[in-house]
């Protein structure tokens, strides 16, 4: 009997000790290889993190000062690049817009039960995971060539990654989906667009939007980068503003004012409606 | 009845209304659309873009060009592919599609095109469809055959010839006369013309008898491979290296940061009303201020590289992960952690016990999703900050030439995302077990 419980103990400790053994050396592993990471990033950089460090707040430093220093300039120029903000903005709100529609069909298209074509699920698939995978930026600079500088390059850029992202998203949304309303409108005859429009897309469409708002807050973020490499709106500004350096400090500081306030609003904005959306509105 | 009056009354206000929303938010994304359509000026837009351009990143992206120079003041003939110096062939060399000598080069430039070079700075082009054109330099002017309306592939001047054909270009100027040709594939993705290895089938050199006294067939081909100066594959590789570098270090950095300070933020941790705040609000600023602004600010302290990206990318996510751990915090089951203080065991034990391996799940699903998508990241941000593949990619694409050079890149960088999206997704399964994954 004390030998049996022996037994157990001896065998269980083996197994912690394993497991310790596996866990520290996962730990380890990963530490070593933070560790050599950082210093392989640290040589390729041009310059070191040690040296850097202190000189990290010079830059915003340098910005805040001479923008303290014309700070009556400050709300005209907030002003004036209010239209580019808005220019940001609608990139975003478009292309997300075009993107959700497109990754509503590309979704119920790559759902099985849901599918008009079930033989073509994985070819949806894979169009999904491929316009997911080339970033924003390869393809906005493509356009850029083609149509030259503007929103238009970049709205398209990101509506195609978004329609794969949320076309993703939706499809494990929609794979939960209800089918017996789709089942009863069958039985009536309604065609495959009825089918979707009255029995599926009512029951999803609560996180279809939840999906969505989170993306237009990622788009504004993305839309702003990408005008920063020649795709119009307040990123094109702020890189001609920096470009000029010194002197112009005071309307990079409203640029990034602008943009801070704008990207912590609608993080405010859509978390609160998203809130709403996945858990019912508090009465 | 009063009663069913009036509830019959509230749902006809119900249904009225649900109609009217019904009606009314495609008529305001319509409208919306409307406005964009003149916002962006898609019209102004459709007549300045350049289709050739779109045409020539198309078929540059799959084809290349070899340039056949000759100095006019010389007589001298190169052979270059893309003109470029370091697509060179040697001295002595040229492509099996230029034929003769001095008295008459002959270069075929396929469909039965022919550009001949005379001497005497004299050139002979011959188009099947059109016939035989004959340009001469004399007196600093092109003299040529031509008369009459020409096509438009055709552009003649005294100073200045081009000629267009399906396959190839003639441009004759008064210092020179270059004829292009057209083919199919990436030339020299394997060797440049200066390697010996150029052209040699791979059995031979795996089994062949050796080519470089020097070296095994094998080093050397590797070595002229790796450092081909055309295609920089050694340095392309540490370009992608180093994109993943960045969405490794500042995913998994930002994680190390953010699962201590999220431990000030959740309610049931944190007593304390102000830290609570002052916490999140601090996740809100870093999270708001956003990468791009993070990336200019941290290269004027840290300089151009992939450093830069990787605390870029660490800072904004710390943001985004704080936020997200501390709701992952507020919803820990709290009798597992009265159970281990049941135990007798110390804060530090009843965190580690307790709370760590409820947690553990929705965290690592987390940041392997985001080790996923900050591999995106960082190539934009590596194109901002001038760091890996991003920064690779942009140049070749500002440079406005070498297209084949961008798509090889796009397909690495397309290949890249998609294993980090494999492997995140095979790690979380072995980390987490297949149940919990979300895909």
């Amino acid at each position: 009997m004390t030998d049996a419980t022996a037994q157990i103990q001896a065998n269980y400790m083996a197994l912690v000790n394993r497991r310790r053994l596996y866990g520290g050396l996962t730990l380890a592993v990963f530490a070593l290889l933070m560790i050599s990471g950082f210093n392989i990033a640290d040589d390729r950089n041009a310059g070191g993190f040690w040296d850097g460090l202190h000189n990290i707040g010079d830059y915003p430093a340098d910005v805040l000062s001479e923008a303290w220093a014309k700070r009556a300039d400050l709300p005209g120029l907030l002003v004036k690049y209010i239209p580019a903000l808005i220019e940001t903005i609608n990139i975003a709100a478009v292309s997300t817009l075009v993107g959700a529609v497109a990754g509503l069909f590309l979704s119920l298209l790559s759902t099985r039960g849901l599918a008009r074509w079930p033989r073509a699920i994985p070819v949806f698939r894979r169009f999904m995971d491929l316009m997911r995978a080339i970033p924003e930026i390869v393809i906005a600079l493509m356009l850029i060539f083609v149509m030259g500088g503007g929103p238009v390059p970049a709205m398209i850029a990101i509506a195609i990654h978004t329609a794969g992202a949320l076309g993703k998203m939706f499809s494990e949304v929609a794979e939960n989906a209800d089918l017996k309303p789709v089942d009863g409108l069958k039985s009536t005859g309604a065609t495959w667009s009825q089918q979707m429009l009255l029995g599926v897309i009512p029951q999803i469409a609560p996180n279809y939007l939840s999906y969505a708002l989170l993306r237009f807050e990622i788009n504004i973020r993305a839309s702003a980068i990408l005008g920063f490499v020649g795709a119009g709106g307040i990123g094109y500004e702020l890189r001609n503003a920096m470009a000029w350096g010194p002197g112009r400090f005071d309307e990079a500081a409203a640029i990034f004012i602008l943009l801070f306030a704008t990207i912590v609003a609608f993080d405010q904005v859509s978390s609160r409606y998203r809130d709403r959306l996945t858990k019912g509105a508090r009465a | 009845m009063s009663d069913v009056a009036t509830l019959k009354l509230d749902a006809d206000g119900l249904i009225q209304r649900k109609r009217l929303i019904a009606c009314a938010v495609p008529a305001v994304i319509l409208a919306y659309l409307v406005y964009v359509f003149f916002a962006f000026d898609v019209l102004g837009l459709a007549q300045r873009a350049k289709w050739d351009n779109a045409v020539t990143l198309v078929s540059d992206s799959w084809s290349y060009k070899t340039h056949v120079t000759r100095s006019n003041r010389s007589g001298a003939v190169d052979y270059a592919v893309e003109g470029e110096r370091k697509g060179r062939y040697p001295d002595g060399a040229r492509p099996e599609w230029v034929t003769g000598g001095d008295d008459a080069l002959r270069i075929a430039l396929g469909d039965g095109a022919m550009v001949t070079l005379l001497p005497g700075n004299a050139t002979r082009i011959e188009v099947p469809t059109f016939g035989v054109i004959d340009a001469v330099l004399a007196d600093g002017q092109i003299v040529t055959n031509l008369s009459g309306t020409l096509p438009d592939w055709i552009n003649a001047s005294p100073r200045r010839v081009t000629i267009t054909t399906d396959n190839g270009r003639v441009t004759l100027t008064r210092s020179k006369t270059e004829v292009f040709r057209y083919q199919g594939g990436w030339e020299l993705f394997f060797f440049t013309l200066a390697s010996p290895y150029h052209g040699v089938p791979v059995t031979q050199i795996l089994f062949g008898e050796q080519i470089d006294p020097a070296q095994s067939n094998v080093a050397g081909a590797w070595g002229d491979f790796w450092g081909n100066p055309m295609w920089r594959h050694a340095d392309v590789v540490w370009a992608i290296g180093e994109t993943i570098l960045m969405a490794f270090l500042g995913t998994f950095g930002a994680a190390m940061i953010a699962l201590p300070l999220a431990f000030m933020v959740a309610r049931n941790f944190a007593p304390l009303a102000l830290v609570r705040g002052v916490t999140r609000r601090l996740f809100d600023f870093v999270r708001g201020v956003d990468a791009l602004i993070w990336t200019i600010v941290l290269a004027r302290a840290f300089g151009p590289g992939p450093l830069t990206g990787a605390l870029a990318i660490l800072i904004t996510d710390t943001g985004t992960f704080g936020k997200i751990f501390s709701e992952a915090l507020e919803n820990v089951d709290a009798k597992q952690i009265e159970g281990v203080a049941s135990t007798g065991a110390k804060p530090m034990q009843r965190y580690r016990f307790g709370v760590i391996p409820q947690i553990v799940p929705v965290l690592l699903a987390q940041i392997l999703y985001f080790l996923e998508s900050n591999t995106r990241s960082a190539t934009i941000i590596g194109a901002i900050t001038g760091g890996g593949i991003g920064l690779l990619l942009t140049q070749a694409m500002q440079t406005q030439k070498d297209w084949e050079e961008v798509a090889y890149y796009i397909v690495l960088v397309v290949l890249m995302v998609m294993f980090m999206d494999w492997f995140s997704g095979w790690l979380r399964g072995r980390l987490i077990g297949r149940s919990e994954g979300k895909h």
